[in-house]
């Protein structure tokens, strides 16, 4: 089903298999509208929840997602998200990947520091998500799309 | 189509938000509010969000645009009940919600919004 | 002559011998006991029986370099009781130690006795002999230091699961006295316990007193701001009390700041502020 979405999404990144050796359990979720940010939500919570993430950590991660996932619909034109359960060894963790071929980020130094502003702003909040998980990682190429990685582990 | 129900009580407009909103119906109920209040006069708007245990910052800007409306509307906006694990990660995200009163309940939100209409 | 033919030699000669070192050994022990029960001499006699035995009949598997070795397994899960049995009663780490190395004089006398020929034997077997019990001296220290680390890990533990002490001071006033010093695992932890017990208690202010926190860093000041802000996202305020003047020069050289947050110097003074803020105030009472 993960070669299905992601031909279908049709961005090349490694952001993808990078975590493959302590990964279990991915699941791929589309990601086109609306509705789809909330059961991300959905599915992000139960993952939260069954690794034992504490109340704090789960509101963080699943805050994350949904910006990050209603950037994929809103800039990226639609993509997809997998979500995955990982482990390294000591550890677990859930990570998920958020990917589009939209036209990807032009200055990626001006979107991470981007903050929000109230009443409309157009700001990608991409450094707020940054703070609210433990591993960040972003692939753009403009023109071509965008992924974006990100782990949170249990402490 | 859905919508989140909106109890009128004197001038005052009670909201309970009590679902996992998707954009489009947070944007129905920005509209509503409005709508609202200038149809009932309303001069405070209590949102209850006890019940929410995610806040992103499509919500909260939401919450912060019906606040602004309300104002300009002539009305106070309080949001009561942020649960700890909610505005932690608020304060994390840099999502201020300024404009925007808040309380701990229903209760002291009623209050404050007495205080400040003078009565 | 082998290692293994030497080893064998040792064990046997230990164990023939067995008794007359044991009480040597014992001896010895009793003299360097200052404060002894006869209950702690009775338990020091079989502590030296016991390992004795056990040496003696491990050294005749012929690993006289590597304590680790499975054959030495018995010995050293004797040594790690008797470490553990002494640490209990009051014995330091050298003390314990001690015990292990006194073993050597006993043990000299009688491989002196029995190679008395044989001086390149008795080099060998008293240089074995001698880093064995070394070795064995060595461990007993080890065992002693892990098991207070293990006590200070878990001591670490339940600090960190202290829940914050919460104090009502009046309706509506809460008075949270932070104590010790806050790395930032704790500062978390503790944080959220603050912004817990202000929704529980319905409180809409919350003192922060940090009087009993010796010193603060750019991490524990972020986290203080954190919490403020976060609490003022619920409804609530908080009131930072308790301020000492290094404390007060490390936020000021950290360009923390704490423009929009209300201070003061000690808890009664923050104490007054919140009563203000509800609405009440004190008033001393006449006596007619």
């Amino acid at each position: 089903m993960s070669t299905a979405t992601d031909s279908a999404v049709g961005f090349e990144t490694n952001l993808l298999e990078r975590n493959a050796r302590q990964r279990t359990e991915r699941m791929s979720l589309p990601l086109r509208g609306d509705e789809d940010v909330v059961g991300l939500r959905k599915h992000v919570r139960e993952r939260a929840v069954a690794i034992g993430l504490s109340l704090v950590d789960q509101t963080k991660l699943i805050t994350a997602a949904s910006e990050l996932a209603r950037n994929t619909i809103k800039y990226g034109g639609g993509g997809a998200a997998h979500l995955d359960k990982l482990t390294d060894g000591l550890r677990q963790g859930v990570g998920i990947v958020f990917i589009d071929n939209g036209p990807g980020i032009v200055d990626l130094t001006l979107a991470l520091r981007d903050g929000y502003t109230t009443g409309g702003g157009l700001g990608l909040g991409l450094g707020g998500s940054k703070r609210l998980v433990d591993e960040f990682d972003i692939d753009t190429r403009p023109g071509e799309g965008t992924a974006i990685a990100v782990v949170k582990w249990k402490r | 189509m859905e919508r989140i129900p909106i109890l009128r009580m004197g001038d005052l407009l009670l909201v309970t938000i009590q679902v996992d909103m998707h954009d489009r119906l947070a944007m129905t109920l920005q509209d509503d509010l409005t709508e609202r209040i200038v149809r009932d006069s309303a001069k405070g708007v209590l949102i209850d969000i006890s019940a929410l245990d995610l806040v992103d910052s499509f919500i909260g800007r939401m919450i912060s645009n019906t606040a602004a409306m309300a104002r300009v509307l002539d009305a106070q906006t309080v949001v009561v009940g942020m649960q700890p694990a909610v505005a932690i990660t608020l304060v994390e995200l840099g999502l201020t919600l300024t404009g925007v009163k808040t309380a701990l309940n229903v209760e002291k939100g009623m209050t404050l919004l007495g205080k400040n209409l003078n009565r | 002559m082998t290692t293994k033919d030497n080893a064998t030699r040792i064990s046997q000669l230990i164990q023939v011998h067995e008794a007359e070192i044991g009480s040597q050994w014992i001896s010895q022990l009793e003299a360097m006991i200052v404060r002894g029960t006869s209950s702690s001499r009775e338990q020091l006699r079989m502590h030296c029986q016991q390992f004795l035995s056990a040496f003696a009949v491990a050294t005749g598997d012929g690993e006289l370099e590597n304590i680790e070795h499975r054959s030495w397994d018995e010995v050293r899960d004797l040594l790690t009781d008797i470490s553990s049995t002494r640490a209990k009663s009051g014995s330091t780490p050298s003390e314990t130690a001690s015990f292990v190395f006194s073993l050597k004089q006993p043990l000299f006398a009688q491989l002196t006795a029995a190679f008395a020929d044989e001086p390149s034997t008795l080099a060998a077997a008293s240089w074995a002999v001698s880093s064995l019990l070394d070795k064995f001296g060595l461990f007993t220290i080890e065992v002693f230091q892990k098991a207070r680390d293990q006590i200070i890990v878990r001591q670490q533990q339940e600090l960190l699961e202290l829940s914050t002490p919460v104090v009502k001071l009046w309706d509506g006033i809460l008075a949270l006295p932070l104590i010790g010093t806050l790395d930032s695992a704790r500062t978390q932890v503790v944080m959220e316990n603050i912004l817990q017990k202000i929704v529980d208690t319905g409180a809409e202010i919350a003192i922060i007193d940090i009087t009993g926190v010796p010193m603060v860093d750019t991490l524990v000041a972020q986290h203080l701001m954190k919490t403020i802000a976060a609490a003022r996202l619920m409804g609530a305020d908080c009131i930072i009390s308790g301020i000492r003047p290094q404390i007060a020069q490390t936020i000021v050289h950290l360009g923390v700041n704490l423009e929009d947050v209300v201070t003061k110097a000690t808890l009664a003074d923050a104490f007054l502020v919140a009563l203000e803020r509800t609405g009440a105030s004190v008033t001393v009472a006449r006596k007619n």
